[in-house]
Parts: C-alpha cells; structure tokens; sequence
C-alpha cells in the first residue's frame, strides 16, 4: 500500500451520556490511501459512522469526548487542529455525503444555490460564478436539465436525485477523501446500482479515496478494495476484500457471510443469521464482545479481548483467539 | 394562489356576518339606556329630544329591523354615528387608528428584536447562564400581568428616575418606548420561547450537520441554515400578534392614556356609545382576519414546500 492519506490510530469516541458511558468507538485503528475504497462494515450501532463523524469533526462534545487515539491527514494530527483549519478542510479536502438524502439538503434554499454554497465557502469565486459551477457539477453527476433543477427545491427531487445533488456537493471541490455514510441505504436497489456506478466513474476521474460505510456486505464486495468488519465499537477484521471474503479470520465476519444472501446458491439452503443481538454500546461483555453470540467461544473469549494480530498475511487482520479455526472451514463466498 | 385569495376572502365576509350578529345581540340586548348614558349621568333629557335621538338612531325599530339597517351601512363601509359625539364612527377610528398602529408597529419591533434574538441566543447557548436568564425573564413576563408591567415601568421609569414620559402622546417617540415594551412583552417572552423551541429542535436536524461538513462557520450555520429554517413558525406567529395589536390594545392604551382605539373602544362601553363599540370591535375583527390571510399567504414564500390551494 502506498503512503496513507488519512490514517486513525487507536481512536476511541465516548459518549458520557445519563444511562452510562457509550462506548461508540474503542480503540479503531485504519487508514485509507489515495484513490483506493475502503468498506467499512457493520450492524447498526457498531460505531462505523462514528469514526467518520469523528474525521470530520462532527461528533458533539460533549457528550462525546476523545478518549484517545489520532487522525492524521496529510500528516497533520486533525484532533489537535483548531476549528479555523478542520473547517478549511471540512467540505474541500475531505467531505462526507449522509444516509437520508431528503433531510441531508435544507429544505428551504434551493439546490443549485446548496452546491455554490460550499465552493464560495472555501474559494474566492463570485455568485454567479459559484452558480454556474453548481450548474455543471448537477449535470455530471446526471441530472438533466441541471439549469433548471438548480432552481427547484430539494423536496421537487426524487431519491436518487437528491443523492445525486449531495455527491455534487461533496465533490464540488475535488476533495482527496470522500466518506460515504450509507449513501445507497434509504434508495430503492435499481438506484442504488445508479449511484454506485455514478461514485465510481467520479472517483476513477478524480482520484478520491472513499470510505464507503454500510452494512451491506454485497456493496462493498462490489466496489472496495479493503474492507473494515467492525463489532461493538472494536475492529473485528481487516483485509483486502478476497482476504475477508474467502479467508474469513473472525467468526462474526463469517456469520455475516452466512447470513448473506446469494444468486447462486441453491434454494434450499437456508439464510443462516447470527443468533443474539449485537451488545449495547453501554454494557459491552468482557473479553471479546462477541463471544455471547459466537459458536467457537471458550473460556479465554470470556475473560480477554484478542489483541487485532495478522493472519494468514501481513495486511489481513483480525481479533480473534480462534482464528486458526476458522481457517479450517471454507467459506460462504467460495463456495 | 389567485383563487385561494378569493377563497380565503368569502370566508373572511362569512366571518365578519357572524361577528356582526354576535356583537349586536350582545350590545342591544343587555339591560340599560344609551340614550342616558351617552347624554351623561344624571341629565334630564326632555321626551321630545329624546324621541328625536331615538328616531334618529333607529333605536324606535324592532332589534332585526335595526340590525337590517345596520348591516345595510356596513356593507357601504359606514359604521354610523356615535351617541356621545355625534360624528361618524369611521372619522373617529380614522383618528384613533394611526396612533393604534403606531403602537402596534413599535411593539412588533420589539417583538422582533428582543424576542428572536433572546431565543437565538438561548437556543445556540442552550443551558448557560444566559439560557437561564431568558427562562426566568420569559416566566416573568407571561406571569405577570400586562396592567401590572405597565404600571410598574411607569414607576420606575417615569416616576422615579424620571427618564420617560409618564404617559400621553405629547412627548412625540419618547412616549412611545414604555407604552411599546408593555404591549410586546407578553407576546415578546412567547416569541423568544418558541424561537428557543423551533431553534434547538431545527439545529439537531440533518441539514445542519450537512452545513457543518461543507465547512461553514458556526455563525452561517445557524444564522443562515438554522435560522432560516426555525423562524418560519416564530414569524407566523408574530404576524398573528400584529392583527391583534392593530385591534386596539385595551389595558396598555388605557394604562398609558394613548389615544388610539383601545381608549375609544373602552370609553365607548362606558358611556354605552354602541355604534363605536361595534366600529371598533368589527374593526378588529376585519384586520385579525386580513392579517391571518396575509400571514398564510407570507407562509408559502417563506417555506418552498407550503403550496396553496
């Protein structure tokens, strides 16, 4: 891998909150070169949007509070930055676009004056000039009749539309990194293959690196180059996608894959979930917070958290005491 | 957007026949003698005079005859003419009405700048000291009543430091400051409330923290993105305290002795001059109504996703 672009090292985001302290993002580590994808996957409420959150400086404190852990970008730790200089680099340099499209865009300016916004916030460019390039960007990313639409309102926008408009934001400026919060989630499938192939071809013309956060397993397989299984605010696995998908080290990237499902699998196989709910966030089990959940847990599970060590390869990492295990089986995806 | 206008307008005449029907009966049926009262306490009036007076004012007919012919007026725009100063009702509220709105105008301005800026603030420092300040002071203003405020800023700033008019109209705008703030102040503490409300609910929404990660400032942000956004309500709701100060304020114009046509309208129950009870109360009603409309139809401008029909 080339020299890191954004790097995370041993991140942990608390939440102190009345029912107890959250622990939404403990000890994550990951980094993201130019130009590359990276996955991140995991169940709702496993702390992957936090730790995005956190590299644009998103996350409220208090109630969170950075309990440790770095986030350098071209060098430059991004927690020690002052507001001033993360705003300078909020929007143009790294931007992020969100899950729910209709309430990312306000409801009340129009949309081509949205997109002029963040380029006037961050260049010297007139009114009319920020709206023209506005114009522009809404065509690229396929609206037709972009002139027009940049008048509407967000509410005069389908779905896709309003997704579309938010990536036109987000890459206004060429950012090097891209965060992709669940673009696809709250879009019908059909759309979704739209906006996928619509991020791709921007990110082969620009060079954007883009973490691509979602709990979709089949999304990042498409599209990613490596991914970031995470559990209950840790890093369960990380590796190249055909490391995590066919050489699985961590049973709860395992289960994911079970429980995924398949074209070209035979009917009668049946889905198999994972039994159990993921943890809360508040009252995370001892040891490896999956263990409850996991079928080859054992007494050290119970009582140590697996340090996250390489596999099977210096770049493939996983948490788990039983990995060798799990080397043993074949996995879902190859079969 | 046309034809919700006129819509909304045969509404406003329905509304105003209502209105009409109400205020007569109440007016003409209670117990008492006009003619007396208005003529002043204690006067003897000769029948012949007051025969005269009767017939003149329609008072010799049966009640619906009399309001037949009033309504009749109405739809000319004559309010008729008053008991006590024999002069027609709509010269008097002509005259009344600017210092009225006068008064409604700069009790609005205060509504605007203390109400929403105090509930910005309150909202963007939620829970500071400030925060709890403007609670405490809100909670005081609803609570305590408008004669009381009144009379108590005429106190401390007409009485004793001697800084302000203690009430009238001869000392041009200055005399309007005290009148202004006791007017506003209930409206203005509610204002500021929903404003922290509307505010503190829109700053947690999605599209802020969209702004945010364009790397606006925190001042665009919740100047332009959240403010935009939370105020719509907050200014529904000021236009809507417009068309009732424009009314005629009761208690602050009689507190502060302002001619306008809360005065009127109090004099006029006193002395039983009807025709200016019910001038000025349909008045009101006429401006609360076209207000309302004015209101609704600012709404859709204000919010892209209001359409009219």
């Amino acid at each position: 891998m080339t020299e890191p672009l954004l790097s995370i090292e041993d991140l942990r985001v608390h939440f102190h909150t009345d029912a107890g302290v959250v622990k939404a993002v403990d000890g994550v580590s990951w980094s993201i070169g130019p130009g590359e994808t990276l996955g991140i996957v995991g169940e709702s409420g496993s702390g992957k949007s936090v730790s995005a959150l956190a590299v644009m400086g998103l996350v409220e404190v208090p109630p969170a509070r950075y309990e440790s852990g770095r986030i350098l970008f071209k060098g430059r730790d991004l927690l020690t930055a002052d507001d001033k200089e993360r705003r300078a680099i909020r929007g143009k340099e790294i931007s992020m676009i969100f899950q729910d499209p209709l309430t990312a865009l306000n409801p009340v300016f129009r949309v081509g004056h949205q997109i002029a916004e963040v380029i006037q916030a961050h260049e010297k460019m007139g009114r009319i000039a920020a709206r023209a390039k506005a114009v522009d960007l809404l065509g690229e990313v396929g609206i037709p009749n972009p002139r027009q639409r940049a008048r509407e309102y967000p509410h005069q926008f389908s779905g896709g539309m309003r997704q579309r408009a938010m990536i036109a934001m987000a890459l206004a400026l060429d950012p090097l990194v891209l965060l992709a919060d669940e673009p696809t989630t709250a879009l019908d499938v059909t759309v979704q293959a739209q906006i996928m192939d619509l991020l791709i071809r921007l990110q082969a013309d620009r060079g954007t690196a883009i973490v691509l956060i979602t709990h979709d397993l089949g999304l990042v397989a498409g599209h990613a180059d490596r991914v970031l299984v995470m559990y209950a605010g840790k890093v369960a696995e990380l590796g190249t996608i055909d490391d995590v998908y066919y050489r699985p080290r961590h049973p709860y990237t395992l289960g994911l894959l079970k429980s995924l499902a398949r074209m070209d699998q035979r009917r009668s196989d049946r889905l198999q979930p994972i039994v159990g709910q993921p943890p809360s966030l508040i009252r995370v089990p001892p040891g490896c917070p999956f263990n409850p959940r996991c079928p080859f847990a054992t007494d050290i599970c119970r009582q140590e958290m697996p340090p996250l060590e390489p596999k099977d390869g210096p770049d493939h990492l996983a948490a788990c005491h039983h990995s060798d295990q799990l080397a043993l089986q074949q996995s879902p995806a190859a079969s | 957007m046309g034809k919700y206008v006129v819509r909304r307008l045969l509404q406003m005449m329905l509304v105003l026949f209502g209105a009409s029907i109400i205020l007569f009966i109440c007016l003409f049926v209670v117990p008492g003698d006009p003619i007396a009262t208005s003529q002043g306490e204690g006067r003897q009036l000769d029948p012949s005079t007051r025969a005269a007076l009767e017939r003149r004012y329609d008072l010799d007919k049966p009640l619906p005859q009399q309001y037949v012919s009033y309504l009749g007026r109405l739809s000319q725009g004559d309010l008729g003419e008053s008991y006590v100063y024999r002069r027609s009702v709509n010269t008097i509220l002509k005259e009344k009405l600017g210092n009225t709105a006068k008064l409604a105008v700069a009790a609005i301005g205060v509504m605007l700048a203390l109400g929403i800026s105090a509930g910005i603030l309150a909202a963007v420092f939620r829970y500071s000291f400030f925060d709890v300040l403007v609670t405490l002071s809100t909670t005081f203003a609803v609570g305590v009543p408008v004669l009381i405020i009144g009379l108590g800023l005429q106190n401390v700033f007409a009485i004793n430091l001697r800084w302000l008019p203690l009430q009238g109209q001869s000392a041009g705008n200055r005399a309007l400051i005290l009148p202004a703030i006791t007017l506003a102040s209930l409206d203005t503490a509610l204002v500021s409330r929903l404003m922290r409300g509307t505010m503190s609910e829109v700053m947690r929404a999605d599209y802020i923290r969209t702004a945010y990660a364009k790397g606006l400032s925190k001042r665009v942000v919740m100047l332009k993105h959240a403010l935009r956004n939370s105020i719509i309500p907050v200014l529904t709701y000021v236009g809507i305290a417009f068309g009732g100060l424009l009314g005629g304020a009761i208690i602050t114009e009689t507190v502060f002795n302002w001619n306008g046509i809360g005065l009127a309208l109090v004099g006029a129950i006193q002395s039983q001059d009807n025709p200016i009870v019910l001038g000025a109360v349909t008045y009101g009603v006429l401006v609360f109504v076209l207000v309302n409309l004015v209101v609704d139809v600012a709404y859709a401008f204000l919010d892209p996703r209001i359409r009219l029909e």
